[in-house]
C-alpha cells in the first residue's frame, strides 16, 4: 500500500475507469452514466429491478462501502428518487470517488430490492428510507420501523405531503 | 455455561452435565435487559441487550429518543436558517456539522473561498476537534468509573471552548462558517489564549497518559474488549477515529482534502489491534496532532478577505464600514436569507470530530433546499455497535459505548 502522502492527486483515469466498468452493463440497465470531474459521478438505472445487479457490480470494481441511500420525494411525479452512494475504504485511490446510482421507485408500487447482503453498511440507510419514505427494500432482515415510535401511523414523514403543524403562538389577554 | 469451562481437570459426573445442557438450550435462560432510555450515557437512547448469564447474545439499539427532524425541518427553512439547525444534533462538534452542510452549498453555487477563510475553518475546526474528543475521553472515563479522567477532560475542554468564544462569539453552537467564508477575523488576543491553551495541553496530556492510559484498572477494561475486525469494520461502513483503530489509514481531510488541510502537515495515526484502547490512543494521538496543526496554522495563516469578493460585495457599505473595517466581523443584511442557490446538487464530505460526516443536498433552484440528506458519524456507528457488543460480557457494554464515542442526539439528527 502506497503511504498517505502519496496520493495526494486522484489518478484521473480511476474515475473513467469506473464508468467504463459500468457503462459494460449495457443500455438496457444503465440509462444515462456521467463523470463529474474526478471525485465524483452518477449513473441512473433504466428500471429498480437492477439495482442487485449493479451493487454487485459495483462491489467486483472495487467499492465496498456506502456513504449514503437518499430517498427524495417528487409528487409530481408520483415517485421516489433512490440515490445510492458508493465508496470505498480498502483501495485509497477508489476512496476519493463518491459514486452515485440513480433509481426510481413508483408510488403504487412501492419496493425495491435490498442490498443489504451485497453492502451490509446499507442496513440503517434501508431501514431509515423505509420508515421516513415509505420505500420498502425486500429481503431486508429488519424491515420496521427505528427512529420513529413503535405506535407511529399516518403518512411517512419525509413526504411532501406532510406539512409540519405550526404551534402557533400563546398570548395571554388580559380583559 | 459451565459447559464450556469442562477441562480434564475439574470434570463433572454426567448427571451434572445434563443439568448444565438444559440451561444453555435455546431459548431459554435468554434474559432481555433494557439500558436506558433515561440518559444512559451521552444522550438519551435505548439498548435492548439480550442476555445469557451476562454474556450479551445480541445487543439491539433503538434509537430516535432525540430525533428532532432535522432532515424535514431543512425542507422547510431558507439555506441560511439552516446554519444553527444543522449544527444541534452535535452542539459539541458544531463548527463541523455548519462546515459540511457549507461546503455542499457552495458547490452548487459555485463559491470560492477566500485563503484566509480556509485557514480560519481548519482553526475553527481543529479546536473543536480537541474539545470534543476531550468530552469524549471524558464520558468514556466515567463510564469505566475513572472519575479524574471525566473531571480533567471536562475542565481541559474548557479552554478550547472559550478559543472558540472569543473567536466566534459562542461557546458550542457557533454558526461560525458561513457561505463564501466565515463570520469573524482571527484576533490577536485569540491568537495568545490559543498559544496558552495548546502548550497547557501538553503538559497535561502526560498526566493522562500516566493516570489514564497507563493505569492498569483502565487497560485492564479496555484492552481487547469490542474488537473489530478490518474486514469487518470496511464492511459494516465504520467512521472516523473508530475506523483507523481497526487499521484502514482513511481520513477525508487526507483524501479529499478540505479547507485548509492540504497545506497543513500532519499525520493519521493509524492502530491494528481495533479494540476499544486502540480507539482511545487514536483519539489521544488525534488531539495532540490537533494542537500541532492549531500552532502551524497561527504561524502561517495569510492575510487576506475571510468573505468572498461576490458576497462582500452584496453587503451594503454602511454596514461593510461598521462591522467589517471597524470590528473586522460580517453581519449579514436580511435579505441573505432568501439566497437562491442554482437548480443541482452536491454531496459533500468532512472528518468531524467523531468520523466522516456526508451531506448531500438537492436544491431546486427556490431559497428551500429540496432535500438535505445528513449521515452523521454516530448514524454510522449504529450497525457496528450492534456487532461489537455481540458476545462480551454487560460490563464490558460502558466501555464500547464510550470508546465508539457514540453520541446518539447525533444519530437521531
Amino acid at each position: 500500500m502506497k503511504s498517505l502522502s502519496q496520493l495526494s492527486k486522484p489518478e484521473l483515469s480511476k474515475i473513467n475507469y469506473v464508468v467504463s466498468e459500468l457503462s459494460k452493463l449495457g443500455k438496457e440497465v444503465i440509462k444515462d452514466i456521467k463523470a463529474e470531474g474526478e471525485r465524483r459521478g452518477y449513473a441512473e438505472l433504466v428500471d429498480r429491478k437492477y439495482i442487485l445487479l449493479v451493487s454487485k457490480k459495483m462491489k467486483e470494481i472495487g467499492f465496498d462501502h456506502m456513504k449514503a441511500i437518499t430517498g427524495i420525494d417528487f409528487p409530481d411525479q408520483e415517485a421516489i428518487q433512490v440515490v445510492y452512494h458508493f465508496s470505498s475504504y480498502s483501495d485509497l485511490e477508489l476512496a476519493k470517488i463518491i459514486f452515485a446510482v440513480k433509481t426510481w421507485v413508483p408510488y403504487d408500487d412501492c419496493k425495491i430490492d435490498s442490498i443489504y447482503n451485497v453492502f451490509p453498511s446499507a442496513y440503517t440507510f434501508e431501514r431509515e428510507t423505509y420508515e421516513f419514505l415509505g420505500v420498502y427494500f425486500v429481503s431486508h432482515p429488519d424491515m420496521k420501523l427505528f427512529f420513529l415510535p413503535e405506535d407511529f401511523e399516518g403518512v411517512f414523514p419525509l413526504r411532501k405531503s406532510f406539512k409540519i403543524k405550526h404551534e402557533g403562538m400563546f398570548i395571554d389577554r388580559e380583559e | 455455561m459451565r459447559g464450556c469451562l469442562l477441562t480434564e481437570r475439574n470434570r463433572v459426573n454426567e448427571e451434572e452435565l445434563k443439568e448444565v445442557e438444559i440451561i444453555v438450550e435455546p431459548g431459554q435462560g435468554q434474559a432481555e435487559l433494557n439500558i436506558g432510555p433515561q440518559h444512559p450515557g451521552s444522550g438519551h437512547m435505548r439498548l435492548v441487550a439480550k442476555i445469557r448469564g451476562d454474556i450479551v447474545e445480541e445487543l439491539v439499539l433503538d434509537p430516535g429518543y432525540v430525533h428532532r427532524s432535522v432532515e424535514k425541518l431543512c425542507e422547510n427553512r431558507h439555506y441560511m436558517h439552516l446554519i444553527p439547525l444543522v449544527e444541534r444534533p452535535t452542539i459539541i462538534d458544531s463548527i463541523h456539522m455548519n462546515m459540511g452542510y457549507i461546503m455542499a452549498v457552495e458547490k452548487i453555487m459555485n463559491l470560492e473561498v477566500p485563503e484566509r477563510a480556509l485557514y480560519l475553518r481548519s482553526f475553527a475546526a481543529e479546536v473543536n476537534r480537541i474539545s470534543s474528543h476531550l468530552y469524549g475521553l471524558g464520558i468514556l472515563g466515567i463510564f469505566i468509573g475513572h472519575s479524574t479522567m471525566f473531571m480533567w477532560g471536562f475542565a481541559d475542554r474548557e479552554p478550547f471552548v472559550e478559543i472558540l468564544q472569543n473567536l466566534t462569539g459562542a461557546r458550542i453552537t457557533n454558526s461560525y462558517v458561513v457561505p463564501g467564508g466565515v463570520r469573524r477575523d482571527l484576533s490577536q488576543s485569540v491568537k495568545e489564549f490559543a498559544i496558552k491553551a495548546v502548550s497547557y495541553l501538553r503538559k497535561k496530556i502526560k498526566d493522562y497518559e500516566n493516570i489514564f492510559l497507563n493505569n492498569p484498572n483502565v487497560r485492564a477494561r479496555l484492552e481487547n474488549v469490542g474488537v473489530i475486525s478490518r474486514e469487518k469494520a470496511i464492511e459494516l461502513g465504520l467512521v472516523g477515529p473508530n475506523l483507523r483503530a481497526s487499521g484502514v489509514p482513511y481520513d477525508v481531510r487526507k483524501i479529499e482534502p478540505y479547507a485548509a488541510y492540504q497545506k497543513l502537515d500532519f499525520e493519521i495515526p493509524v492502530y491494528k489491534e481495533g479494540d476499544a484502547f486502540a480507539r482511545t490512543l487514536v483519539r489521544m494521538e488525534e488531539v495532540q496532532q490537533s494542537m500541532n496543526m492549531i500552532m502551524q496554522i497561527i504561524k502561517e495563516i495569510p492575510e487576506g478577505e475571510i468573505l468572498n469578493q461576490r458576497i462582500l460585495k452584496q453587503i451594503p457599505p454602511q454596514r461593510i464600514k461598521k462591522w467589517y473595517e471597524e470590528q473586522k466581523r460580517i453581519v449579514f443584511p436580511g435579505y441573505f436569507a432568501s439566497m437562491r442557490p442554482p437548480k443541482g446538487d452536491a454531496i459533500s464530505r468532512v472528518e468531524a470530530s467523531r468520523g466522516e460526516l456526508v451531506y448531500y443536498v438537492v436544491s431546486d433552484g427556490s431559497s428551500i433546499p429540496y432535500r438535505v440528506r445528513m449521515i452523521t458519524p454516530s448514524y454510522m456507528l449504529i450497525k457496528p455497535f450492534m456487532e461489537i457488543a455481540k458476545g462480551h460480557r454487560i460490563a464490558d457494554i460502558p466501555a464500547i459505548y464510550g470508546s465508539l464515542d457514540y453520541f446518539p442526539p447525533e444519530a437521531d439528527r
